[in-house]
């Protein structure tokens, strides 16, 4: 006999027999595998673009730039041969450069001031298929002459190609053309233009510098770039190297964004995969009395024991396999939205989930399936048939009985105290609930936590800068317009940069402000670059004058500045500088330096940009040129904000300022943040409430019998239904009561974490964001878990005719 | 005037999907107090039968009225309801649940109506003591003999005094000997005047605990011993094994509270 044939008709006779079996089966895989597809998939697709660019262009580990003055080229040449460097390239020259927009195609915001850029002289985008920094042109051509430049479009303002930038800084202010758009994957330069060419410009005043760009042979750690860094500059002379750059900190900077996501995406990747594995192996094996029983008949009608276990677990693959490939569809389709609506907060290159992630998670998920239904087949496999049978059919009495005869004695009606002893008499299978019922508890009070510290962020970051109403005096210089601020009237041109209102007209402007009704408080804040030691790049610094205290970010620790010296700064700045509060850092601008005492770290979210703010007297000691872009008002209650604002642009119409109300804005990465929880958190408690399902499937079939009993001493279907769910709500409710603080301590640790990934520290009171109200509120989730997942189960045995229970017997 | 009967059952038919009836326009009214053995051979609808009498079980036309209610209205929680007031029922199975001991067993069905819990208790030392199985009272259903099980099932079924005892084959487990108790058992209940319908295989059980015995065939009456057989107290009393005492182990059912009255 060819066992084959009726082989396959066993297993799809067991399929359609088992229709609930195989469709929690199929339910519960397709969830789990979409889950992990989604959790994996983001985590995954968001590192792919910059670690595939950076491959591709050969980038760069290490970028130093050293002082011309102090090192000569071929001793710069001779640093391609220390130790831990597998490849040089360079000297390039290297300047510093702040450019403005002149002139262009039809569009371009004319006199706008583009931020200070790192200008490289390269005669071509690459030198060879093995060269460092393969430089890729997005659009245009390289720069071959004097008077031509190729920019990197990330963070300027758009359609650049074609626009003529000055160099004010430069004697002579040299006007250059935009001939292409490029982007260097290892960050090494933000525009480029011949090498003669910057030569012929670089003035005495602006440093002139020299770039090597080096791959190192170890560089996976930053331990490794910092002992590459150490080799390449040991023995030059103090000062020669101005500033280093390594791969590592741009990698960092380009999945800044997506970063944040990853410690809480990952948090509830691995919590979305361990539910899975608990409840998709439970699922599987918990019909193990029905596998016993089953594969004991098979082998007694002539199967041998193999082809019993092969039986069973082909019987349980088939509708696994159809979960798993609904799963693996549905994962990507709600990655792609997840990533379509987060292309913002993903940067310009659109991530997907890469075919790996398909591939490892379809084929893990069948794993599991296949070991989860094989390990009571193989129990079942090593008893004879008859064994097997009588094993199968019989569950094992007398357990927990202690259990029983405590809760008869509680004040309870009596079917919630038989409900509450009934988890006891099946400790493992309780077991399986209340760890359901725990990582659903821990997701959502985990989840809660999340969503209330991001509303609390968004909150406190939602608007710009501070004050319900901001003179606008002098266009931003380092960012171009920022969104959301009000554009210039039609009747006011646009105030260029270096165009700055002097310190008499910000007092008038101060003076008209002080008289209008309405204003309750105001300061004015300005902008300006500084550098800091220890820090690659400029440091932007506020410059507030008047009690700014009002206005104050959120502080992670220490105070606000209260008085000239004094200085607060984010996390990033403190990090780089490696400060702490009540260290005294010197900042530098042309040559001349200041000493400011920072007293307290601000959260700061605008990962572009190190940060310092201090009062204005502070920089007196620098030439900043300082100019008052904003003054900040804080409005009296009552105040009508467009009438103020109406008025206020009137009584400032002799002034070049543009009055707009500060309005608060949603955040489009924290909004993706929050639909992502909400997503992840709506799977994982449907997992929970499928485990829980599962459970009380399992265990109300086993008990059918003293349903049927209870009916017929008069148990109404109320009662039974309470005793159901009584017995799944008192294993939820202790779960719960687990879960909800491992969801706390995870929250705990997942939020810091998430702002070391925006490189930022985090204020308590985002931390500390669960009440005890809250806290109980999540415990009776636990308990909604348990209970719904129990319903349709307990309604079912609610329903069953007392009859039909008895004939099992 | 006549007591209205305890169960009056009128031309009741029960189709299951694509199966023969079971019963077939069946009538039949039982007097309180009477017993009633309805025997047959399997399949002839006697379980049907007392399901429908118990309400667990709806006929497809025909109208079953137990203590003049009609049982065959009820929903499933009124069903439930009036079986908990109303009615006591043994199984040839026993039915006690493993989990609960002997004294819970036989508490259930007063804990689910709400009795009190000293009244309850009071009453279940009493069927206890009466049907002598009180030493048991801690102890699990899974520790005692068949004999001593259905005793307890028995205390389960009195529990809430109900004017209808019902018994499937409550012998059909049981040893001789064991079956000869539970036999003794049955008619001092029906003696004391509890109303006894018992649905048996057992022709000494029929013969000796039944005032009247009932045979179906294909889910008809054949055959109703109606007013044949007087009931009297010799009769009652022939129902014992010697045909003088009845009682189990260690214990007496006669001369002891009255268990049963209502």
């Amino acid at each position: 006999m060819n066992p084959a044939g009726p082989l396959a008709r066993v297993v799809l006779a067991g399929v359609g027999r088992r229709r609930a079996q195989a469709s929690v089966v199929a339910l519960t895989t397709l969830l789990a595998v979409t889950a992990s597809v989604l959790a994996l998939g983001l985590i995954a697709g968001s590192r792919a673009p910059f670690d595939r660019a950076f491959a591709a262009q050969h980038g760069a580990h290490l970028t130093v730039q050293f002082d011309a003055t102090k090192v000569t080229a071929a001793r710069l040449a001779a640093t391609g041969s220390a130790a831990p460097v597998a490849q040089a390239a360079g000297p390039f020259p290297v300047a510093e450069l702040r450019p403005r927009i002149v002139g262009g195609p039809p569009g371009l915001p004319v006199g706008l001031g583009l931020p200070s850029l790192t200008v490289v002289g390269r005669n071509q985008p690459d030198s060879g298929p093995d060269s460092i920094d393969q430089v890729a042109v997005i659009e245009g051509r390289w720069a071959t002459n004097r008077g031509e430049i190729v920019l990197d479009p990330d963070s300027l303002p758009p359609s650049l190609l074609g626009a003529r930038l000055q160099l004010p800084d430069l004697p002579g202010a040299p006007v250059l053309t935009v001939v292409g758009l490029a982007h260097s994957a290892g960050g090494s330069a933000r525009a480029w233009v011949a090498p003669d060419a910057l030569a012929a410009f670089v003035s005495r005043d602006v440093p002139a510098g020299l770039q090597m760009l080096y791959r190192l042979t170890a560089a996976g750690t930053e331990n490794a770039i910092d002992s590459g860094r150490a080799a390449i500059s040991a023995g030059m002379p103090a000062g020669a190297v101005t500033g280093t750059r390594s791969y590592l900190d741009v990698r960092a900077g380009a999945l800044v964004r997506t970063a944040v996501f990853t410690p809480f995406v990952a948090a509830f990747g691995v919590l979305g995969l361990a539910m899975s594995v608990l409840i998709v192996g439970t699922v599987v094996a918990g019909g193990v009395g029905a596998t016993i029983w089953r594969t004991g008949v098979l082998r007694s009608l002539g199967l041998t024991p193999a082809q019993a276990a092969g039986a069973h677990v082909a019987q349980v693959l088939v509708p696994a396999t159809g979960g798993v490939g609904l799963g693996i569809l549905c994962g990507n389709l709600l990655a792609m939205v997840v990533f379509d609506g987060s292309a913002a907060a993903y940067g310009a290159v659109a991530p997907s989930v890469p075919l790996w992630v398909d591939a490892a998670v379809g084929a893990g998920a069948l794993a599991l399936v296949a070991v989860a239904a094989l390990l009571p087949a193989l129990h079942a496999g090593r008893r004879s048939p008859v064994d097997a049978m009588r094993l199968g059919r019989v569950p094992r009495p007398g357990r927990g009985r202690w259990a029983g005869r405590l809760a008869a004695r509680l004040p309870l009606p009596r079917p919630l105290s038989l409900g509450l002893a009934h988890p006891f008499a099946r400790p493992a299978r309780s077991g399986v609930l209340a760890v359901a019922v725990g990582f659903g508890a821990l997701g959502v009070s985990f989840a809660v936590g999340l969503a209330t510290t991001l509303d609390s962020i968004a909150a406190d970051n939602s608007r710009d800068e501070a004050g319900e109403v901001v003179v606008s005096t002098h266009v931003r210089v380092a960012h171009g317009p920022k969104s959301g601020a009000a554009a210039p009237g039609p009747a006011q041109a646009p105030v260029a940069a270096g165009e700055v209102a002097d310190a008499g007209d910000a007092a008038d402007v101060a003076k008209v402000i002080a008289a209008q009704p309405g204003t309750a408080r105001f300061f004015t804040s300005a902008h300006a670059e500084v550098y800091a030691l220890g820090i690659v790049g400029p440091v932007t610094v506020t410059a507030h004058t008047g009690d700014s205290s009002w206005g104050a970010r959120p502080m992670i620790s220490g105070d606000w500045f209260r008085g000239p010296g004094e200085a607060v700064a984010d996390t990033r700045f403190l990090d780089e500088t490696g400060a702490g509060i009540g260290d005294t850092v010197t900042v530098t601008d042309h040559g001349v330096s200041v000493a400011l005492r920072i007293v307290g770290e601000v959260f700061d979210l605008d990962d572009d940009t190190v940060d310092l703010a201090t009062d204005e007297t502070s920089l007196r000691g620098l030439d900043l040129g300082l100019a008052v872009d904003s003054f900040n008002i804080d409005l009296r209650p009552g105040t009508d904000l467009v009438r103020y604002v109406d008025t206020l642009q009137d009584a400032l119409a002799s002034h070049p300022a543009v009055v707009r109300a500060n309005l608060e804005e949603g955040s489009e990465v924290i909004a993706v943040m929050d639909a992502l929880i909400a997503s992840l958190t709506l799977l994982l408690v449907v997992v929970a409430g499928l485990g829980v399902l599962n459970t009380v499937v399992l265990d109300t079939r086993e008990r059918v019998h003293d349903l049927g009993v209870v009916k017929a001493v008069g148990m109404t279907p109320r009662q039974v239904l309470a005793m159901v769910l009584t017995s799944a709500g008192g294993i939820g409710v202790c779960a719960a009561a687990m879960g909800v603080p491992a969801g706390v301590a995870l929250h705990h640790r997942v939020v810091p974490l998430m702002g070391t990934a925006a490189r930022t520290g985090m204020p308590r009171a985002y931390i500390d964001v669960y009440g005890p109200v809250a806290a109980a509120l999540l415990v009776l989730g636990g308990l909604l878990i348990a209970v719904l997942g129990a319903l349709v189960p307990a309604g079912w045995a609610a329903g069953t005719r007392a009859t039909t229970a008895l004939r099992a017997e | 005037m006549p007591a209205p009967p305890a169960i009056a059952i009128h031309d009741i038919t029960k189709r299951y999907d694509g199966a023969a009836s079971a019963l077939a326009g069946l009538s039949l009214t039982v007097a309180p107090g009477e017993s009633l053995a309805i025997v047959g051979p399997s399949g002839s609808g006697k379980s049907t039968l007392l399901n429908m009498v118990a309400g667990l079980d709806r006929p497809s036309t025909g109208s079953v009225t137990v203590d003049g209610v009609r049982v065959d209205r009820l929903n499933e929680t009124a069903a439930a309801k009036f079986r908990r007031a109303r009615i006591g029922m043994i199984f040839q199975f026993f039915n006690l649940l493993d989990d609960l001991t002997v004294l819970d067993n036989v508490l259930l069905p007063a804990q689910l109506a709400g009795t009190p819990s000293a009244r309850a208790r009071a009453r279940a030392d009493e069927l206890l003591g009466y049907l002598g199985v009180a030493r048991h009272g801690g102890a699990y259903p899974g520790r005692l003999s068949g004999g001593e099980r259905q005793r307890v099932a028995v205390a389960r079924a009195l529990m809430n005094r109900p004017a209808l005892l019902l018994a499937d084959e409550p012998t059909g487990a049981l040893d001789s000997v064991a079956a000869a108790q539970v036999r003794d058992l049955l008619a001092a209940v029906n003696a004391d005047g509890q109303t006894l319908l018992l649905v048996t295989h057992d022709a000494a059980l029929a013969a000796s605990c039944a005032s009247r015995t009932v045979e179906l065939a294909d889910g008809t009456v054949a055959r109703d011993t109606h007013g044949s057989v007087a009931r009297d107290a010799e009769t009652t009393a022939a129902c014992g094994t010697d045909g003088s005492a009845v009682g189990g182990t260690g214990g007496t059912v006669t001369g002891g509270p009255a268990p049963v009255s209502r």
